[in-house]
């Protein structure tokens, strides 16, 4: 519990754990006073403890405002690793290998289609693939998997869903470099034959959405966005294939520190060093499910471009969709940070938190390099999200990350307990929001009350320095498995 | 004595399994991690239990928890990996490294399976396996 660790207050936003015990740097949670609250009844802050003791950690371990606790790595945690010292956990990517978001942007406003917003929830829930076990429009067959797996977003492109255009937009260009299908296991390919193209369940979704208010014009303006306007999220990664390379990564890692003899504090940690063969491995591995994540992405766009061009019976040239921002929120990667006055390269993990570089950064796509990455922040049901733009603080404090979403408060047991007797989907009626799921459990389990106040946690960052706020997105209708 | 319990955790869901013995310990995993997944069958489903089939499984660990986990994903990949829906479990034989188990399960149909939540995999954070005075107790969260 987290009475036992000792924490400090470095300013409004900030709280840090000093070194102590077996740590190797000392701890930081990007929290105000609210947060801190609620972190006091989970286990987060001995996370961020356990993180700071893995070999070769640079800097901090570091929690972002949503942090809740995870298995392992904290949901929210960020730590970098020096390359020649340092090790990549398959545990602090998570199973869900490059789960992350999509915003897409329409030339439709709220005016367009509130009148016509039942008829294309149900038909994006009629046309996109949603919940477990779901399969997809696309099966792939061994060499077009192979494809996948190497080329990402791109294999989507050229088999005909969507432009090239997306890709600019896409982090990393929607491909992942390193990625070798041979370091990917039969049964993970297996798994993804027919994942490409779903959504899956959980907390998972597809939001329509309108831009209810905009606090920064200029960079609103370059990402394209203005009031009123409706704009579209998916949140979802690179289902089963990733979860399966996970699990194998992390049960031959378990096995590795056993023979090895190295101490783990917590075998969800188990780890191989960035320069071993079986590190470099599940690097590869990880690439792979990284780029089918973009693939599926980018193929869930193309399924709502479909549905909102038929139902609203309108060209591509008057929908005109397009893609704003397609961010990962777990992963390891690969960059480069300014580290006590020398340039280095690390393997920065991020657990449930986003990319957020500042203006002039070179991975920043050209048509946003003047403004900074924007950074998607979905929130709960009902909610909405924010579009954030990294800032320079980011790159000195963050190794440039920032939040990922609200972050759970409550167990999906609490949830589901505490929703028992109502109707969820009712109440997210009442508040203007069309919510279509397959299992009631759901939409239990994801009600808003589950969920830390979204405005705390952008606020925190906003404030930090460490990505501004430029809009804020209010739902109208959400499809979930 | 109850097979198990749900316990509280933030994201995911947590498991509490008993057993008189190690291999009863094992054979009430196998009903926990389908019961959660799953729900209970229903018993016009059970008076079907001709058609099942049976395959027998055989998992290594490096030590109890570790062997714990590694058969928790095998039974979870039969179903994620191969749609195969196991209904009933006979550890056969549980060593603190091996196990050897018979499994009777049927396909998945999803008419007749209904899919609570799904379960992304069986993780090591918090893991437990403990011998009690009263027989044995395993502590597992699964990731969801």
């Amino acid at each position: 519990m987290i009475s036992e660790i000792k924490m400090e207050r470095l300013d409004e936003n900030r709280l840090l754990i000093p070194k102590s015990g077996g740590m190797k740097v000392p701890g930081i949670i990007y929290a105000n006073e609210n947060i801190q609250h609620l972190l006091k009844s989970d286990e987060s802050a001995r996370q961020v403890v356990n993180v700071a003791q893995l070999p070769g950690i640079v800097n901090y371990s570091l929690a972002m405002p949503d942090v809740h606790w995870g298995y392992g790595f904290p949901i929210g945690g960020v730590a970098a690793f020096d390359l020649s010292t340092g090790v990549v956990s398959p545990g602090g990517v998570g199973y869900d290998i490059n789960c992350g978001c999509r915003l897409m942007a329409t030339k439709l406003t709220l005016f367009d289609v509130k009148d016509k917003i039942q008829d294309l929830t149900l038909a994006l829930y009629n046309h996109i693939p949603t919940g477990v076990g779901s399969t997809g429009h696309v099966k792939l067959a061994g060499k077009d998997q192979k494809k996948v797996l190497l080329e990402g977003a791109n294999w989507a492109i050229v088999n005909g869903f969507g432009s090239p255009e997306d890709l600019e937009t896409t982090e990393d260009g929607g491909v992942m470099a390193g990625a070798d299908p041979e370091k990917v296991s039969a049964r993970a390919l297996e798994r993804g034959k027919q994942q490409l193209g779903t959504l899956g369940a959980g907390n998972h979704f597809l939001e329509v959405e309108f831009v209810q208010e905009i606090f920064d014009e200029k960079v609103a303006a370059a990402f394209g966005l203005q009031k009123d306007q409706i704009v579209v999220m998916i949140h979802t990664g690179s289902r089963g294939l990733g979860y399966q390379i996970c699990d194998d990564y992390l049960a031959a890692m378990v096995k590795h520190a056993h023979e090895t003899g190295i101490a783990l504090p917590d075998r969800q940690l188990a780890c191989a060093y960035l320069n071993s063969p079986r590190g470099r491995d599940y690097l590869a591995a990880m690439a792979c499910g990284a780029n089918y994540a973009w693939a599926n992405r980018q193929v869930l766009m193309h399924l709502t471009r479909e549905v909102f061009e038929k139902t609203l019976h309108l060209t591509p040239r008057q929908l005109g969709m397009r893609l704003v921002y397609d961010v990962c929120h777990n992963i390891a990667k690969i960059e480069e940070f300014n580290i006590k006055g020398v340039n280095k390269k690390l393997c920065v993990h991020r657990k449930g938190a986003t990319r957020a570089f500042p203006a002039g950064h070179e991975s920043v796509p050209v048509r946003y390099r003047g403004v900074g990455q924007p950074v998607l922040i979905p929130g709960n049901m009902g909610t909405g999200s924010y579009v954030m733009v990294g800032q320079p603080r980011a790159m000195e404090e963050t190794f440039g990350s920032a939040c990922h979403g609200a972050g759970r408060v409550m167990s999906r047991t609490q949830a589901v307990k505490s929703s028992r007797g109502r109707s969820i989907s009712r109440e997210m009626a009442d508040r203007g929001v069309v919510v279509m799921a397959g299992s009631k459990g759901t939409l239990g389990e994801e009600m808003p009350e589950a969920y830390k106040k979204l405005e705390d946690v952008v606020q925190v960052m906003h404030e930090s320095g460490i990505a501004k706020k430029v809009a804020k997105l209010t739902a109208l209708a959400c499809i979930k498995g | 004595m109850k097979k198990y319990k749900l316990i509280d955790h933030t994201a995911d869901i947590g498991c509490e399994i008993f057993g008189k013995t190690k291999k009863e310990l094992f054979a009430n995993s196998v009903v926990a991690l389908l019961e959660l997944m799953l729900g209970r069958r229903s018993s016009s489903e059970t008076k079907e239990k001709e058609a099942f089939e049976t395959k027998s499984i055989n998992v290594e660990g490096i030590d109890l928890e570790d062997l714990f986990i590694n058969f928790l994903r095998e039974v979870l990949y039969l179903f994620n990996g191969e749609g195969w829906v196991v209904v009933d479990c006979h550890p056969l034989q549980v060593t603190n490294k091996h196990i050897i188990a018979q499994l009777t399960g049927e396909p998945y149909i999803s008419t007749k399976h209904q899919v609570k939540i799904e379960i992304k995999a069986v993780t090591y954070h918090g893991l437990s396996v403990k011998k009690t005075k009263t027989g044995w107790v395993g502590r597992v969260i699964y990731d969801i």
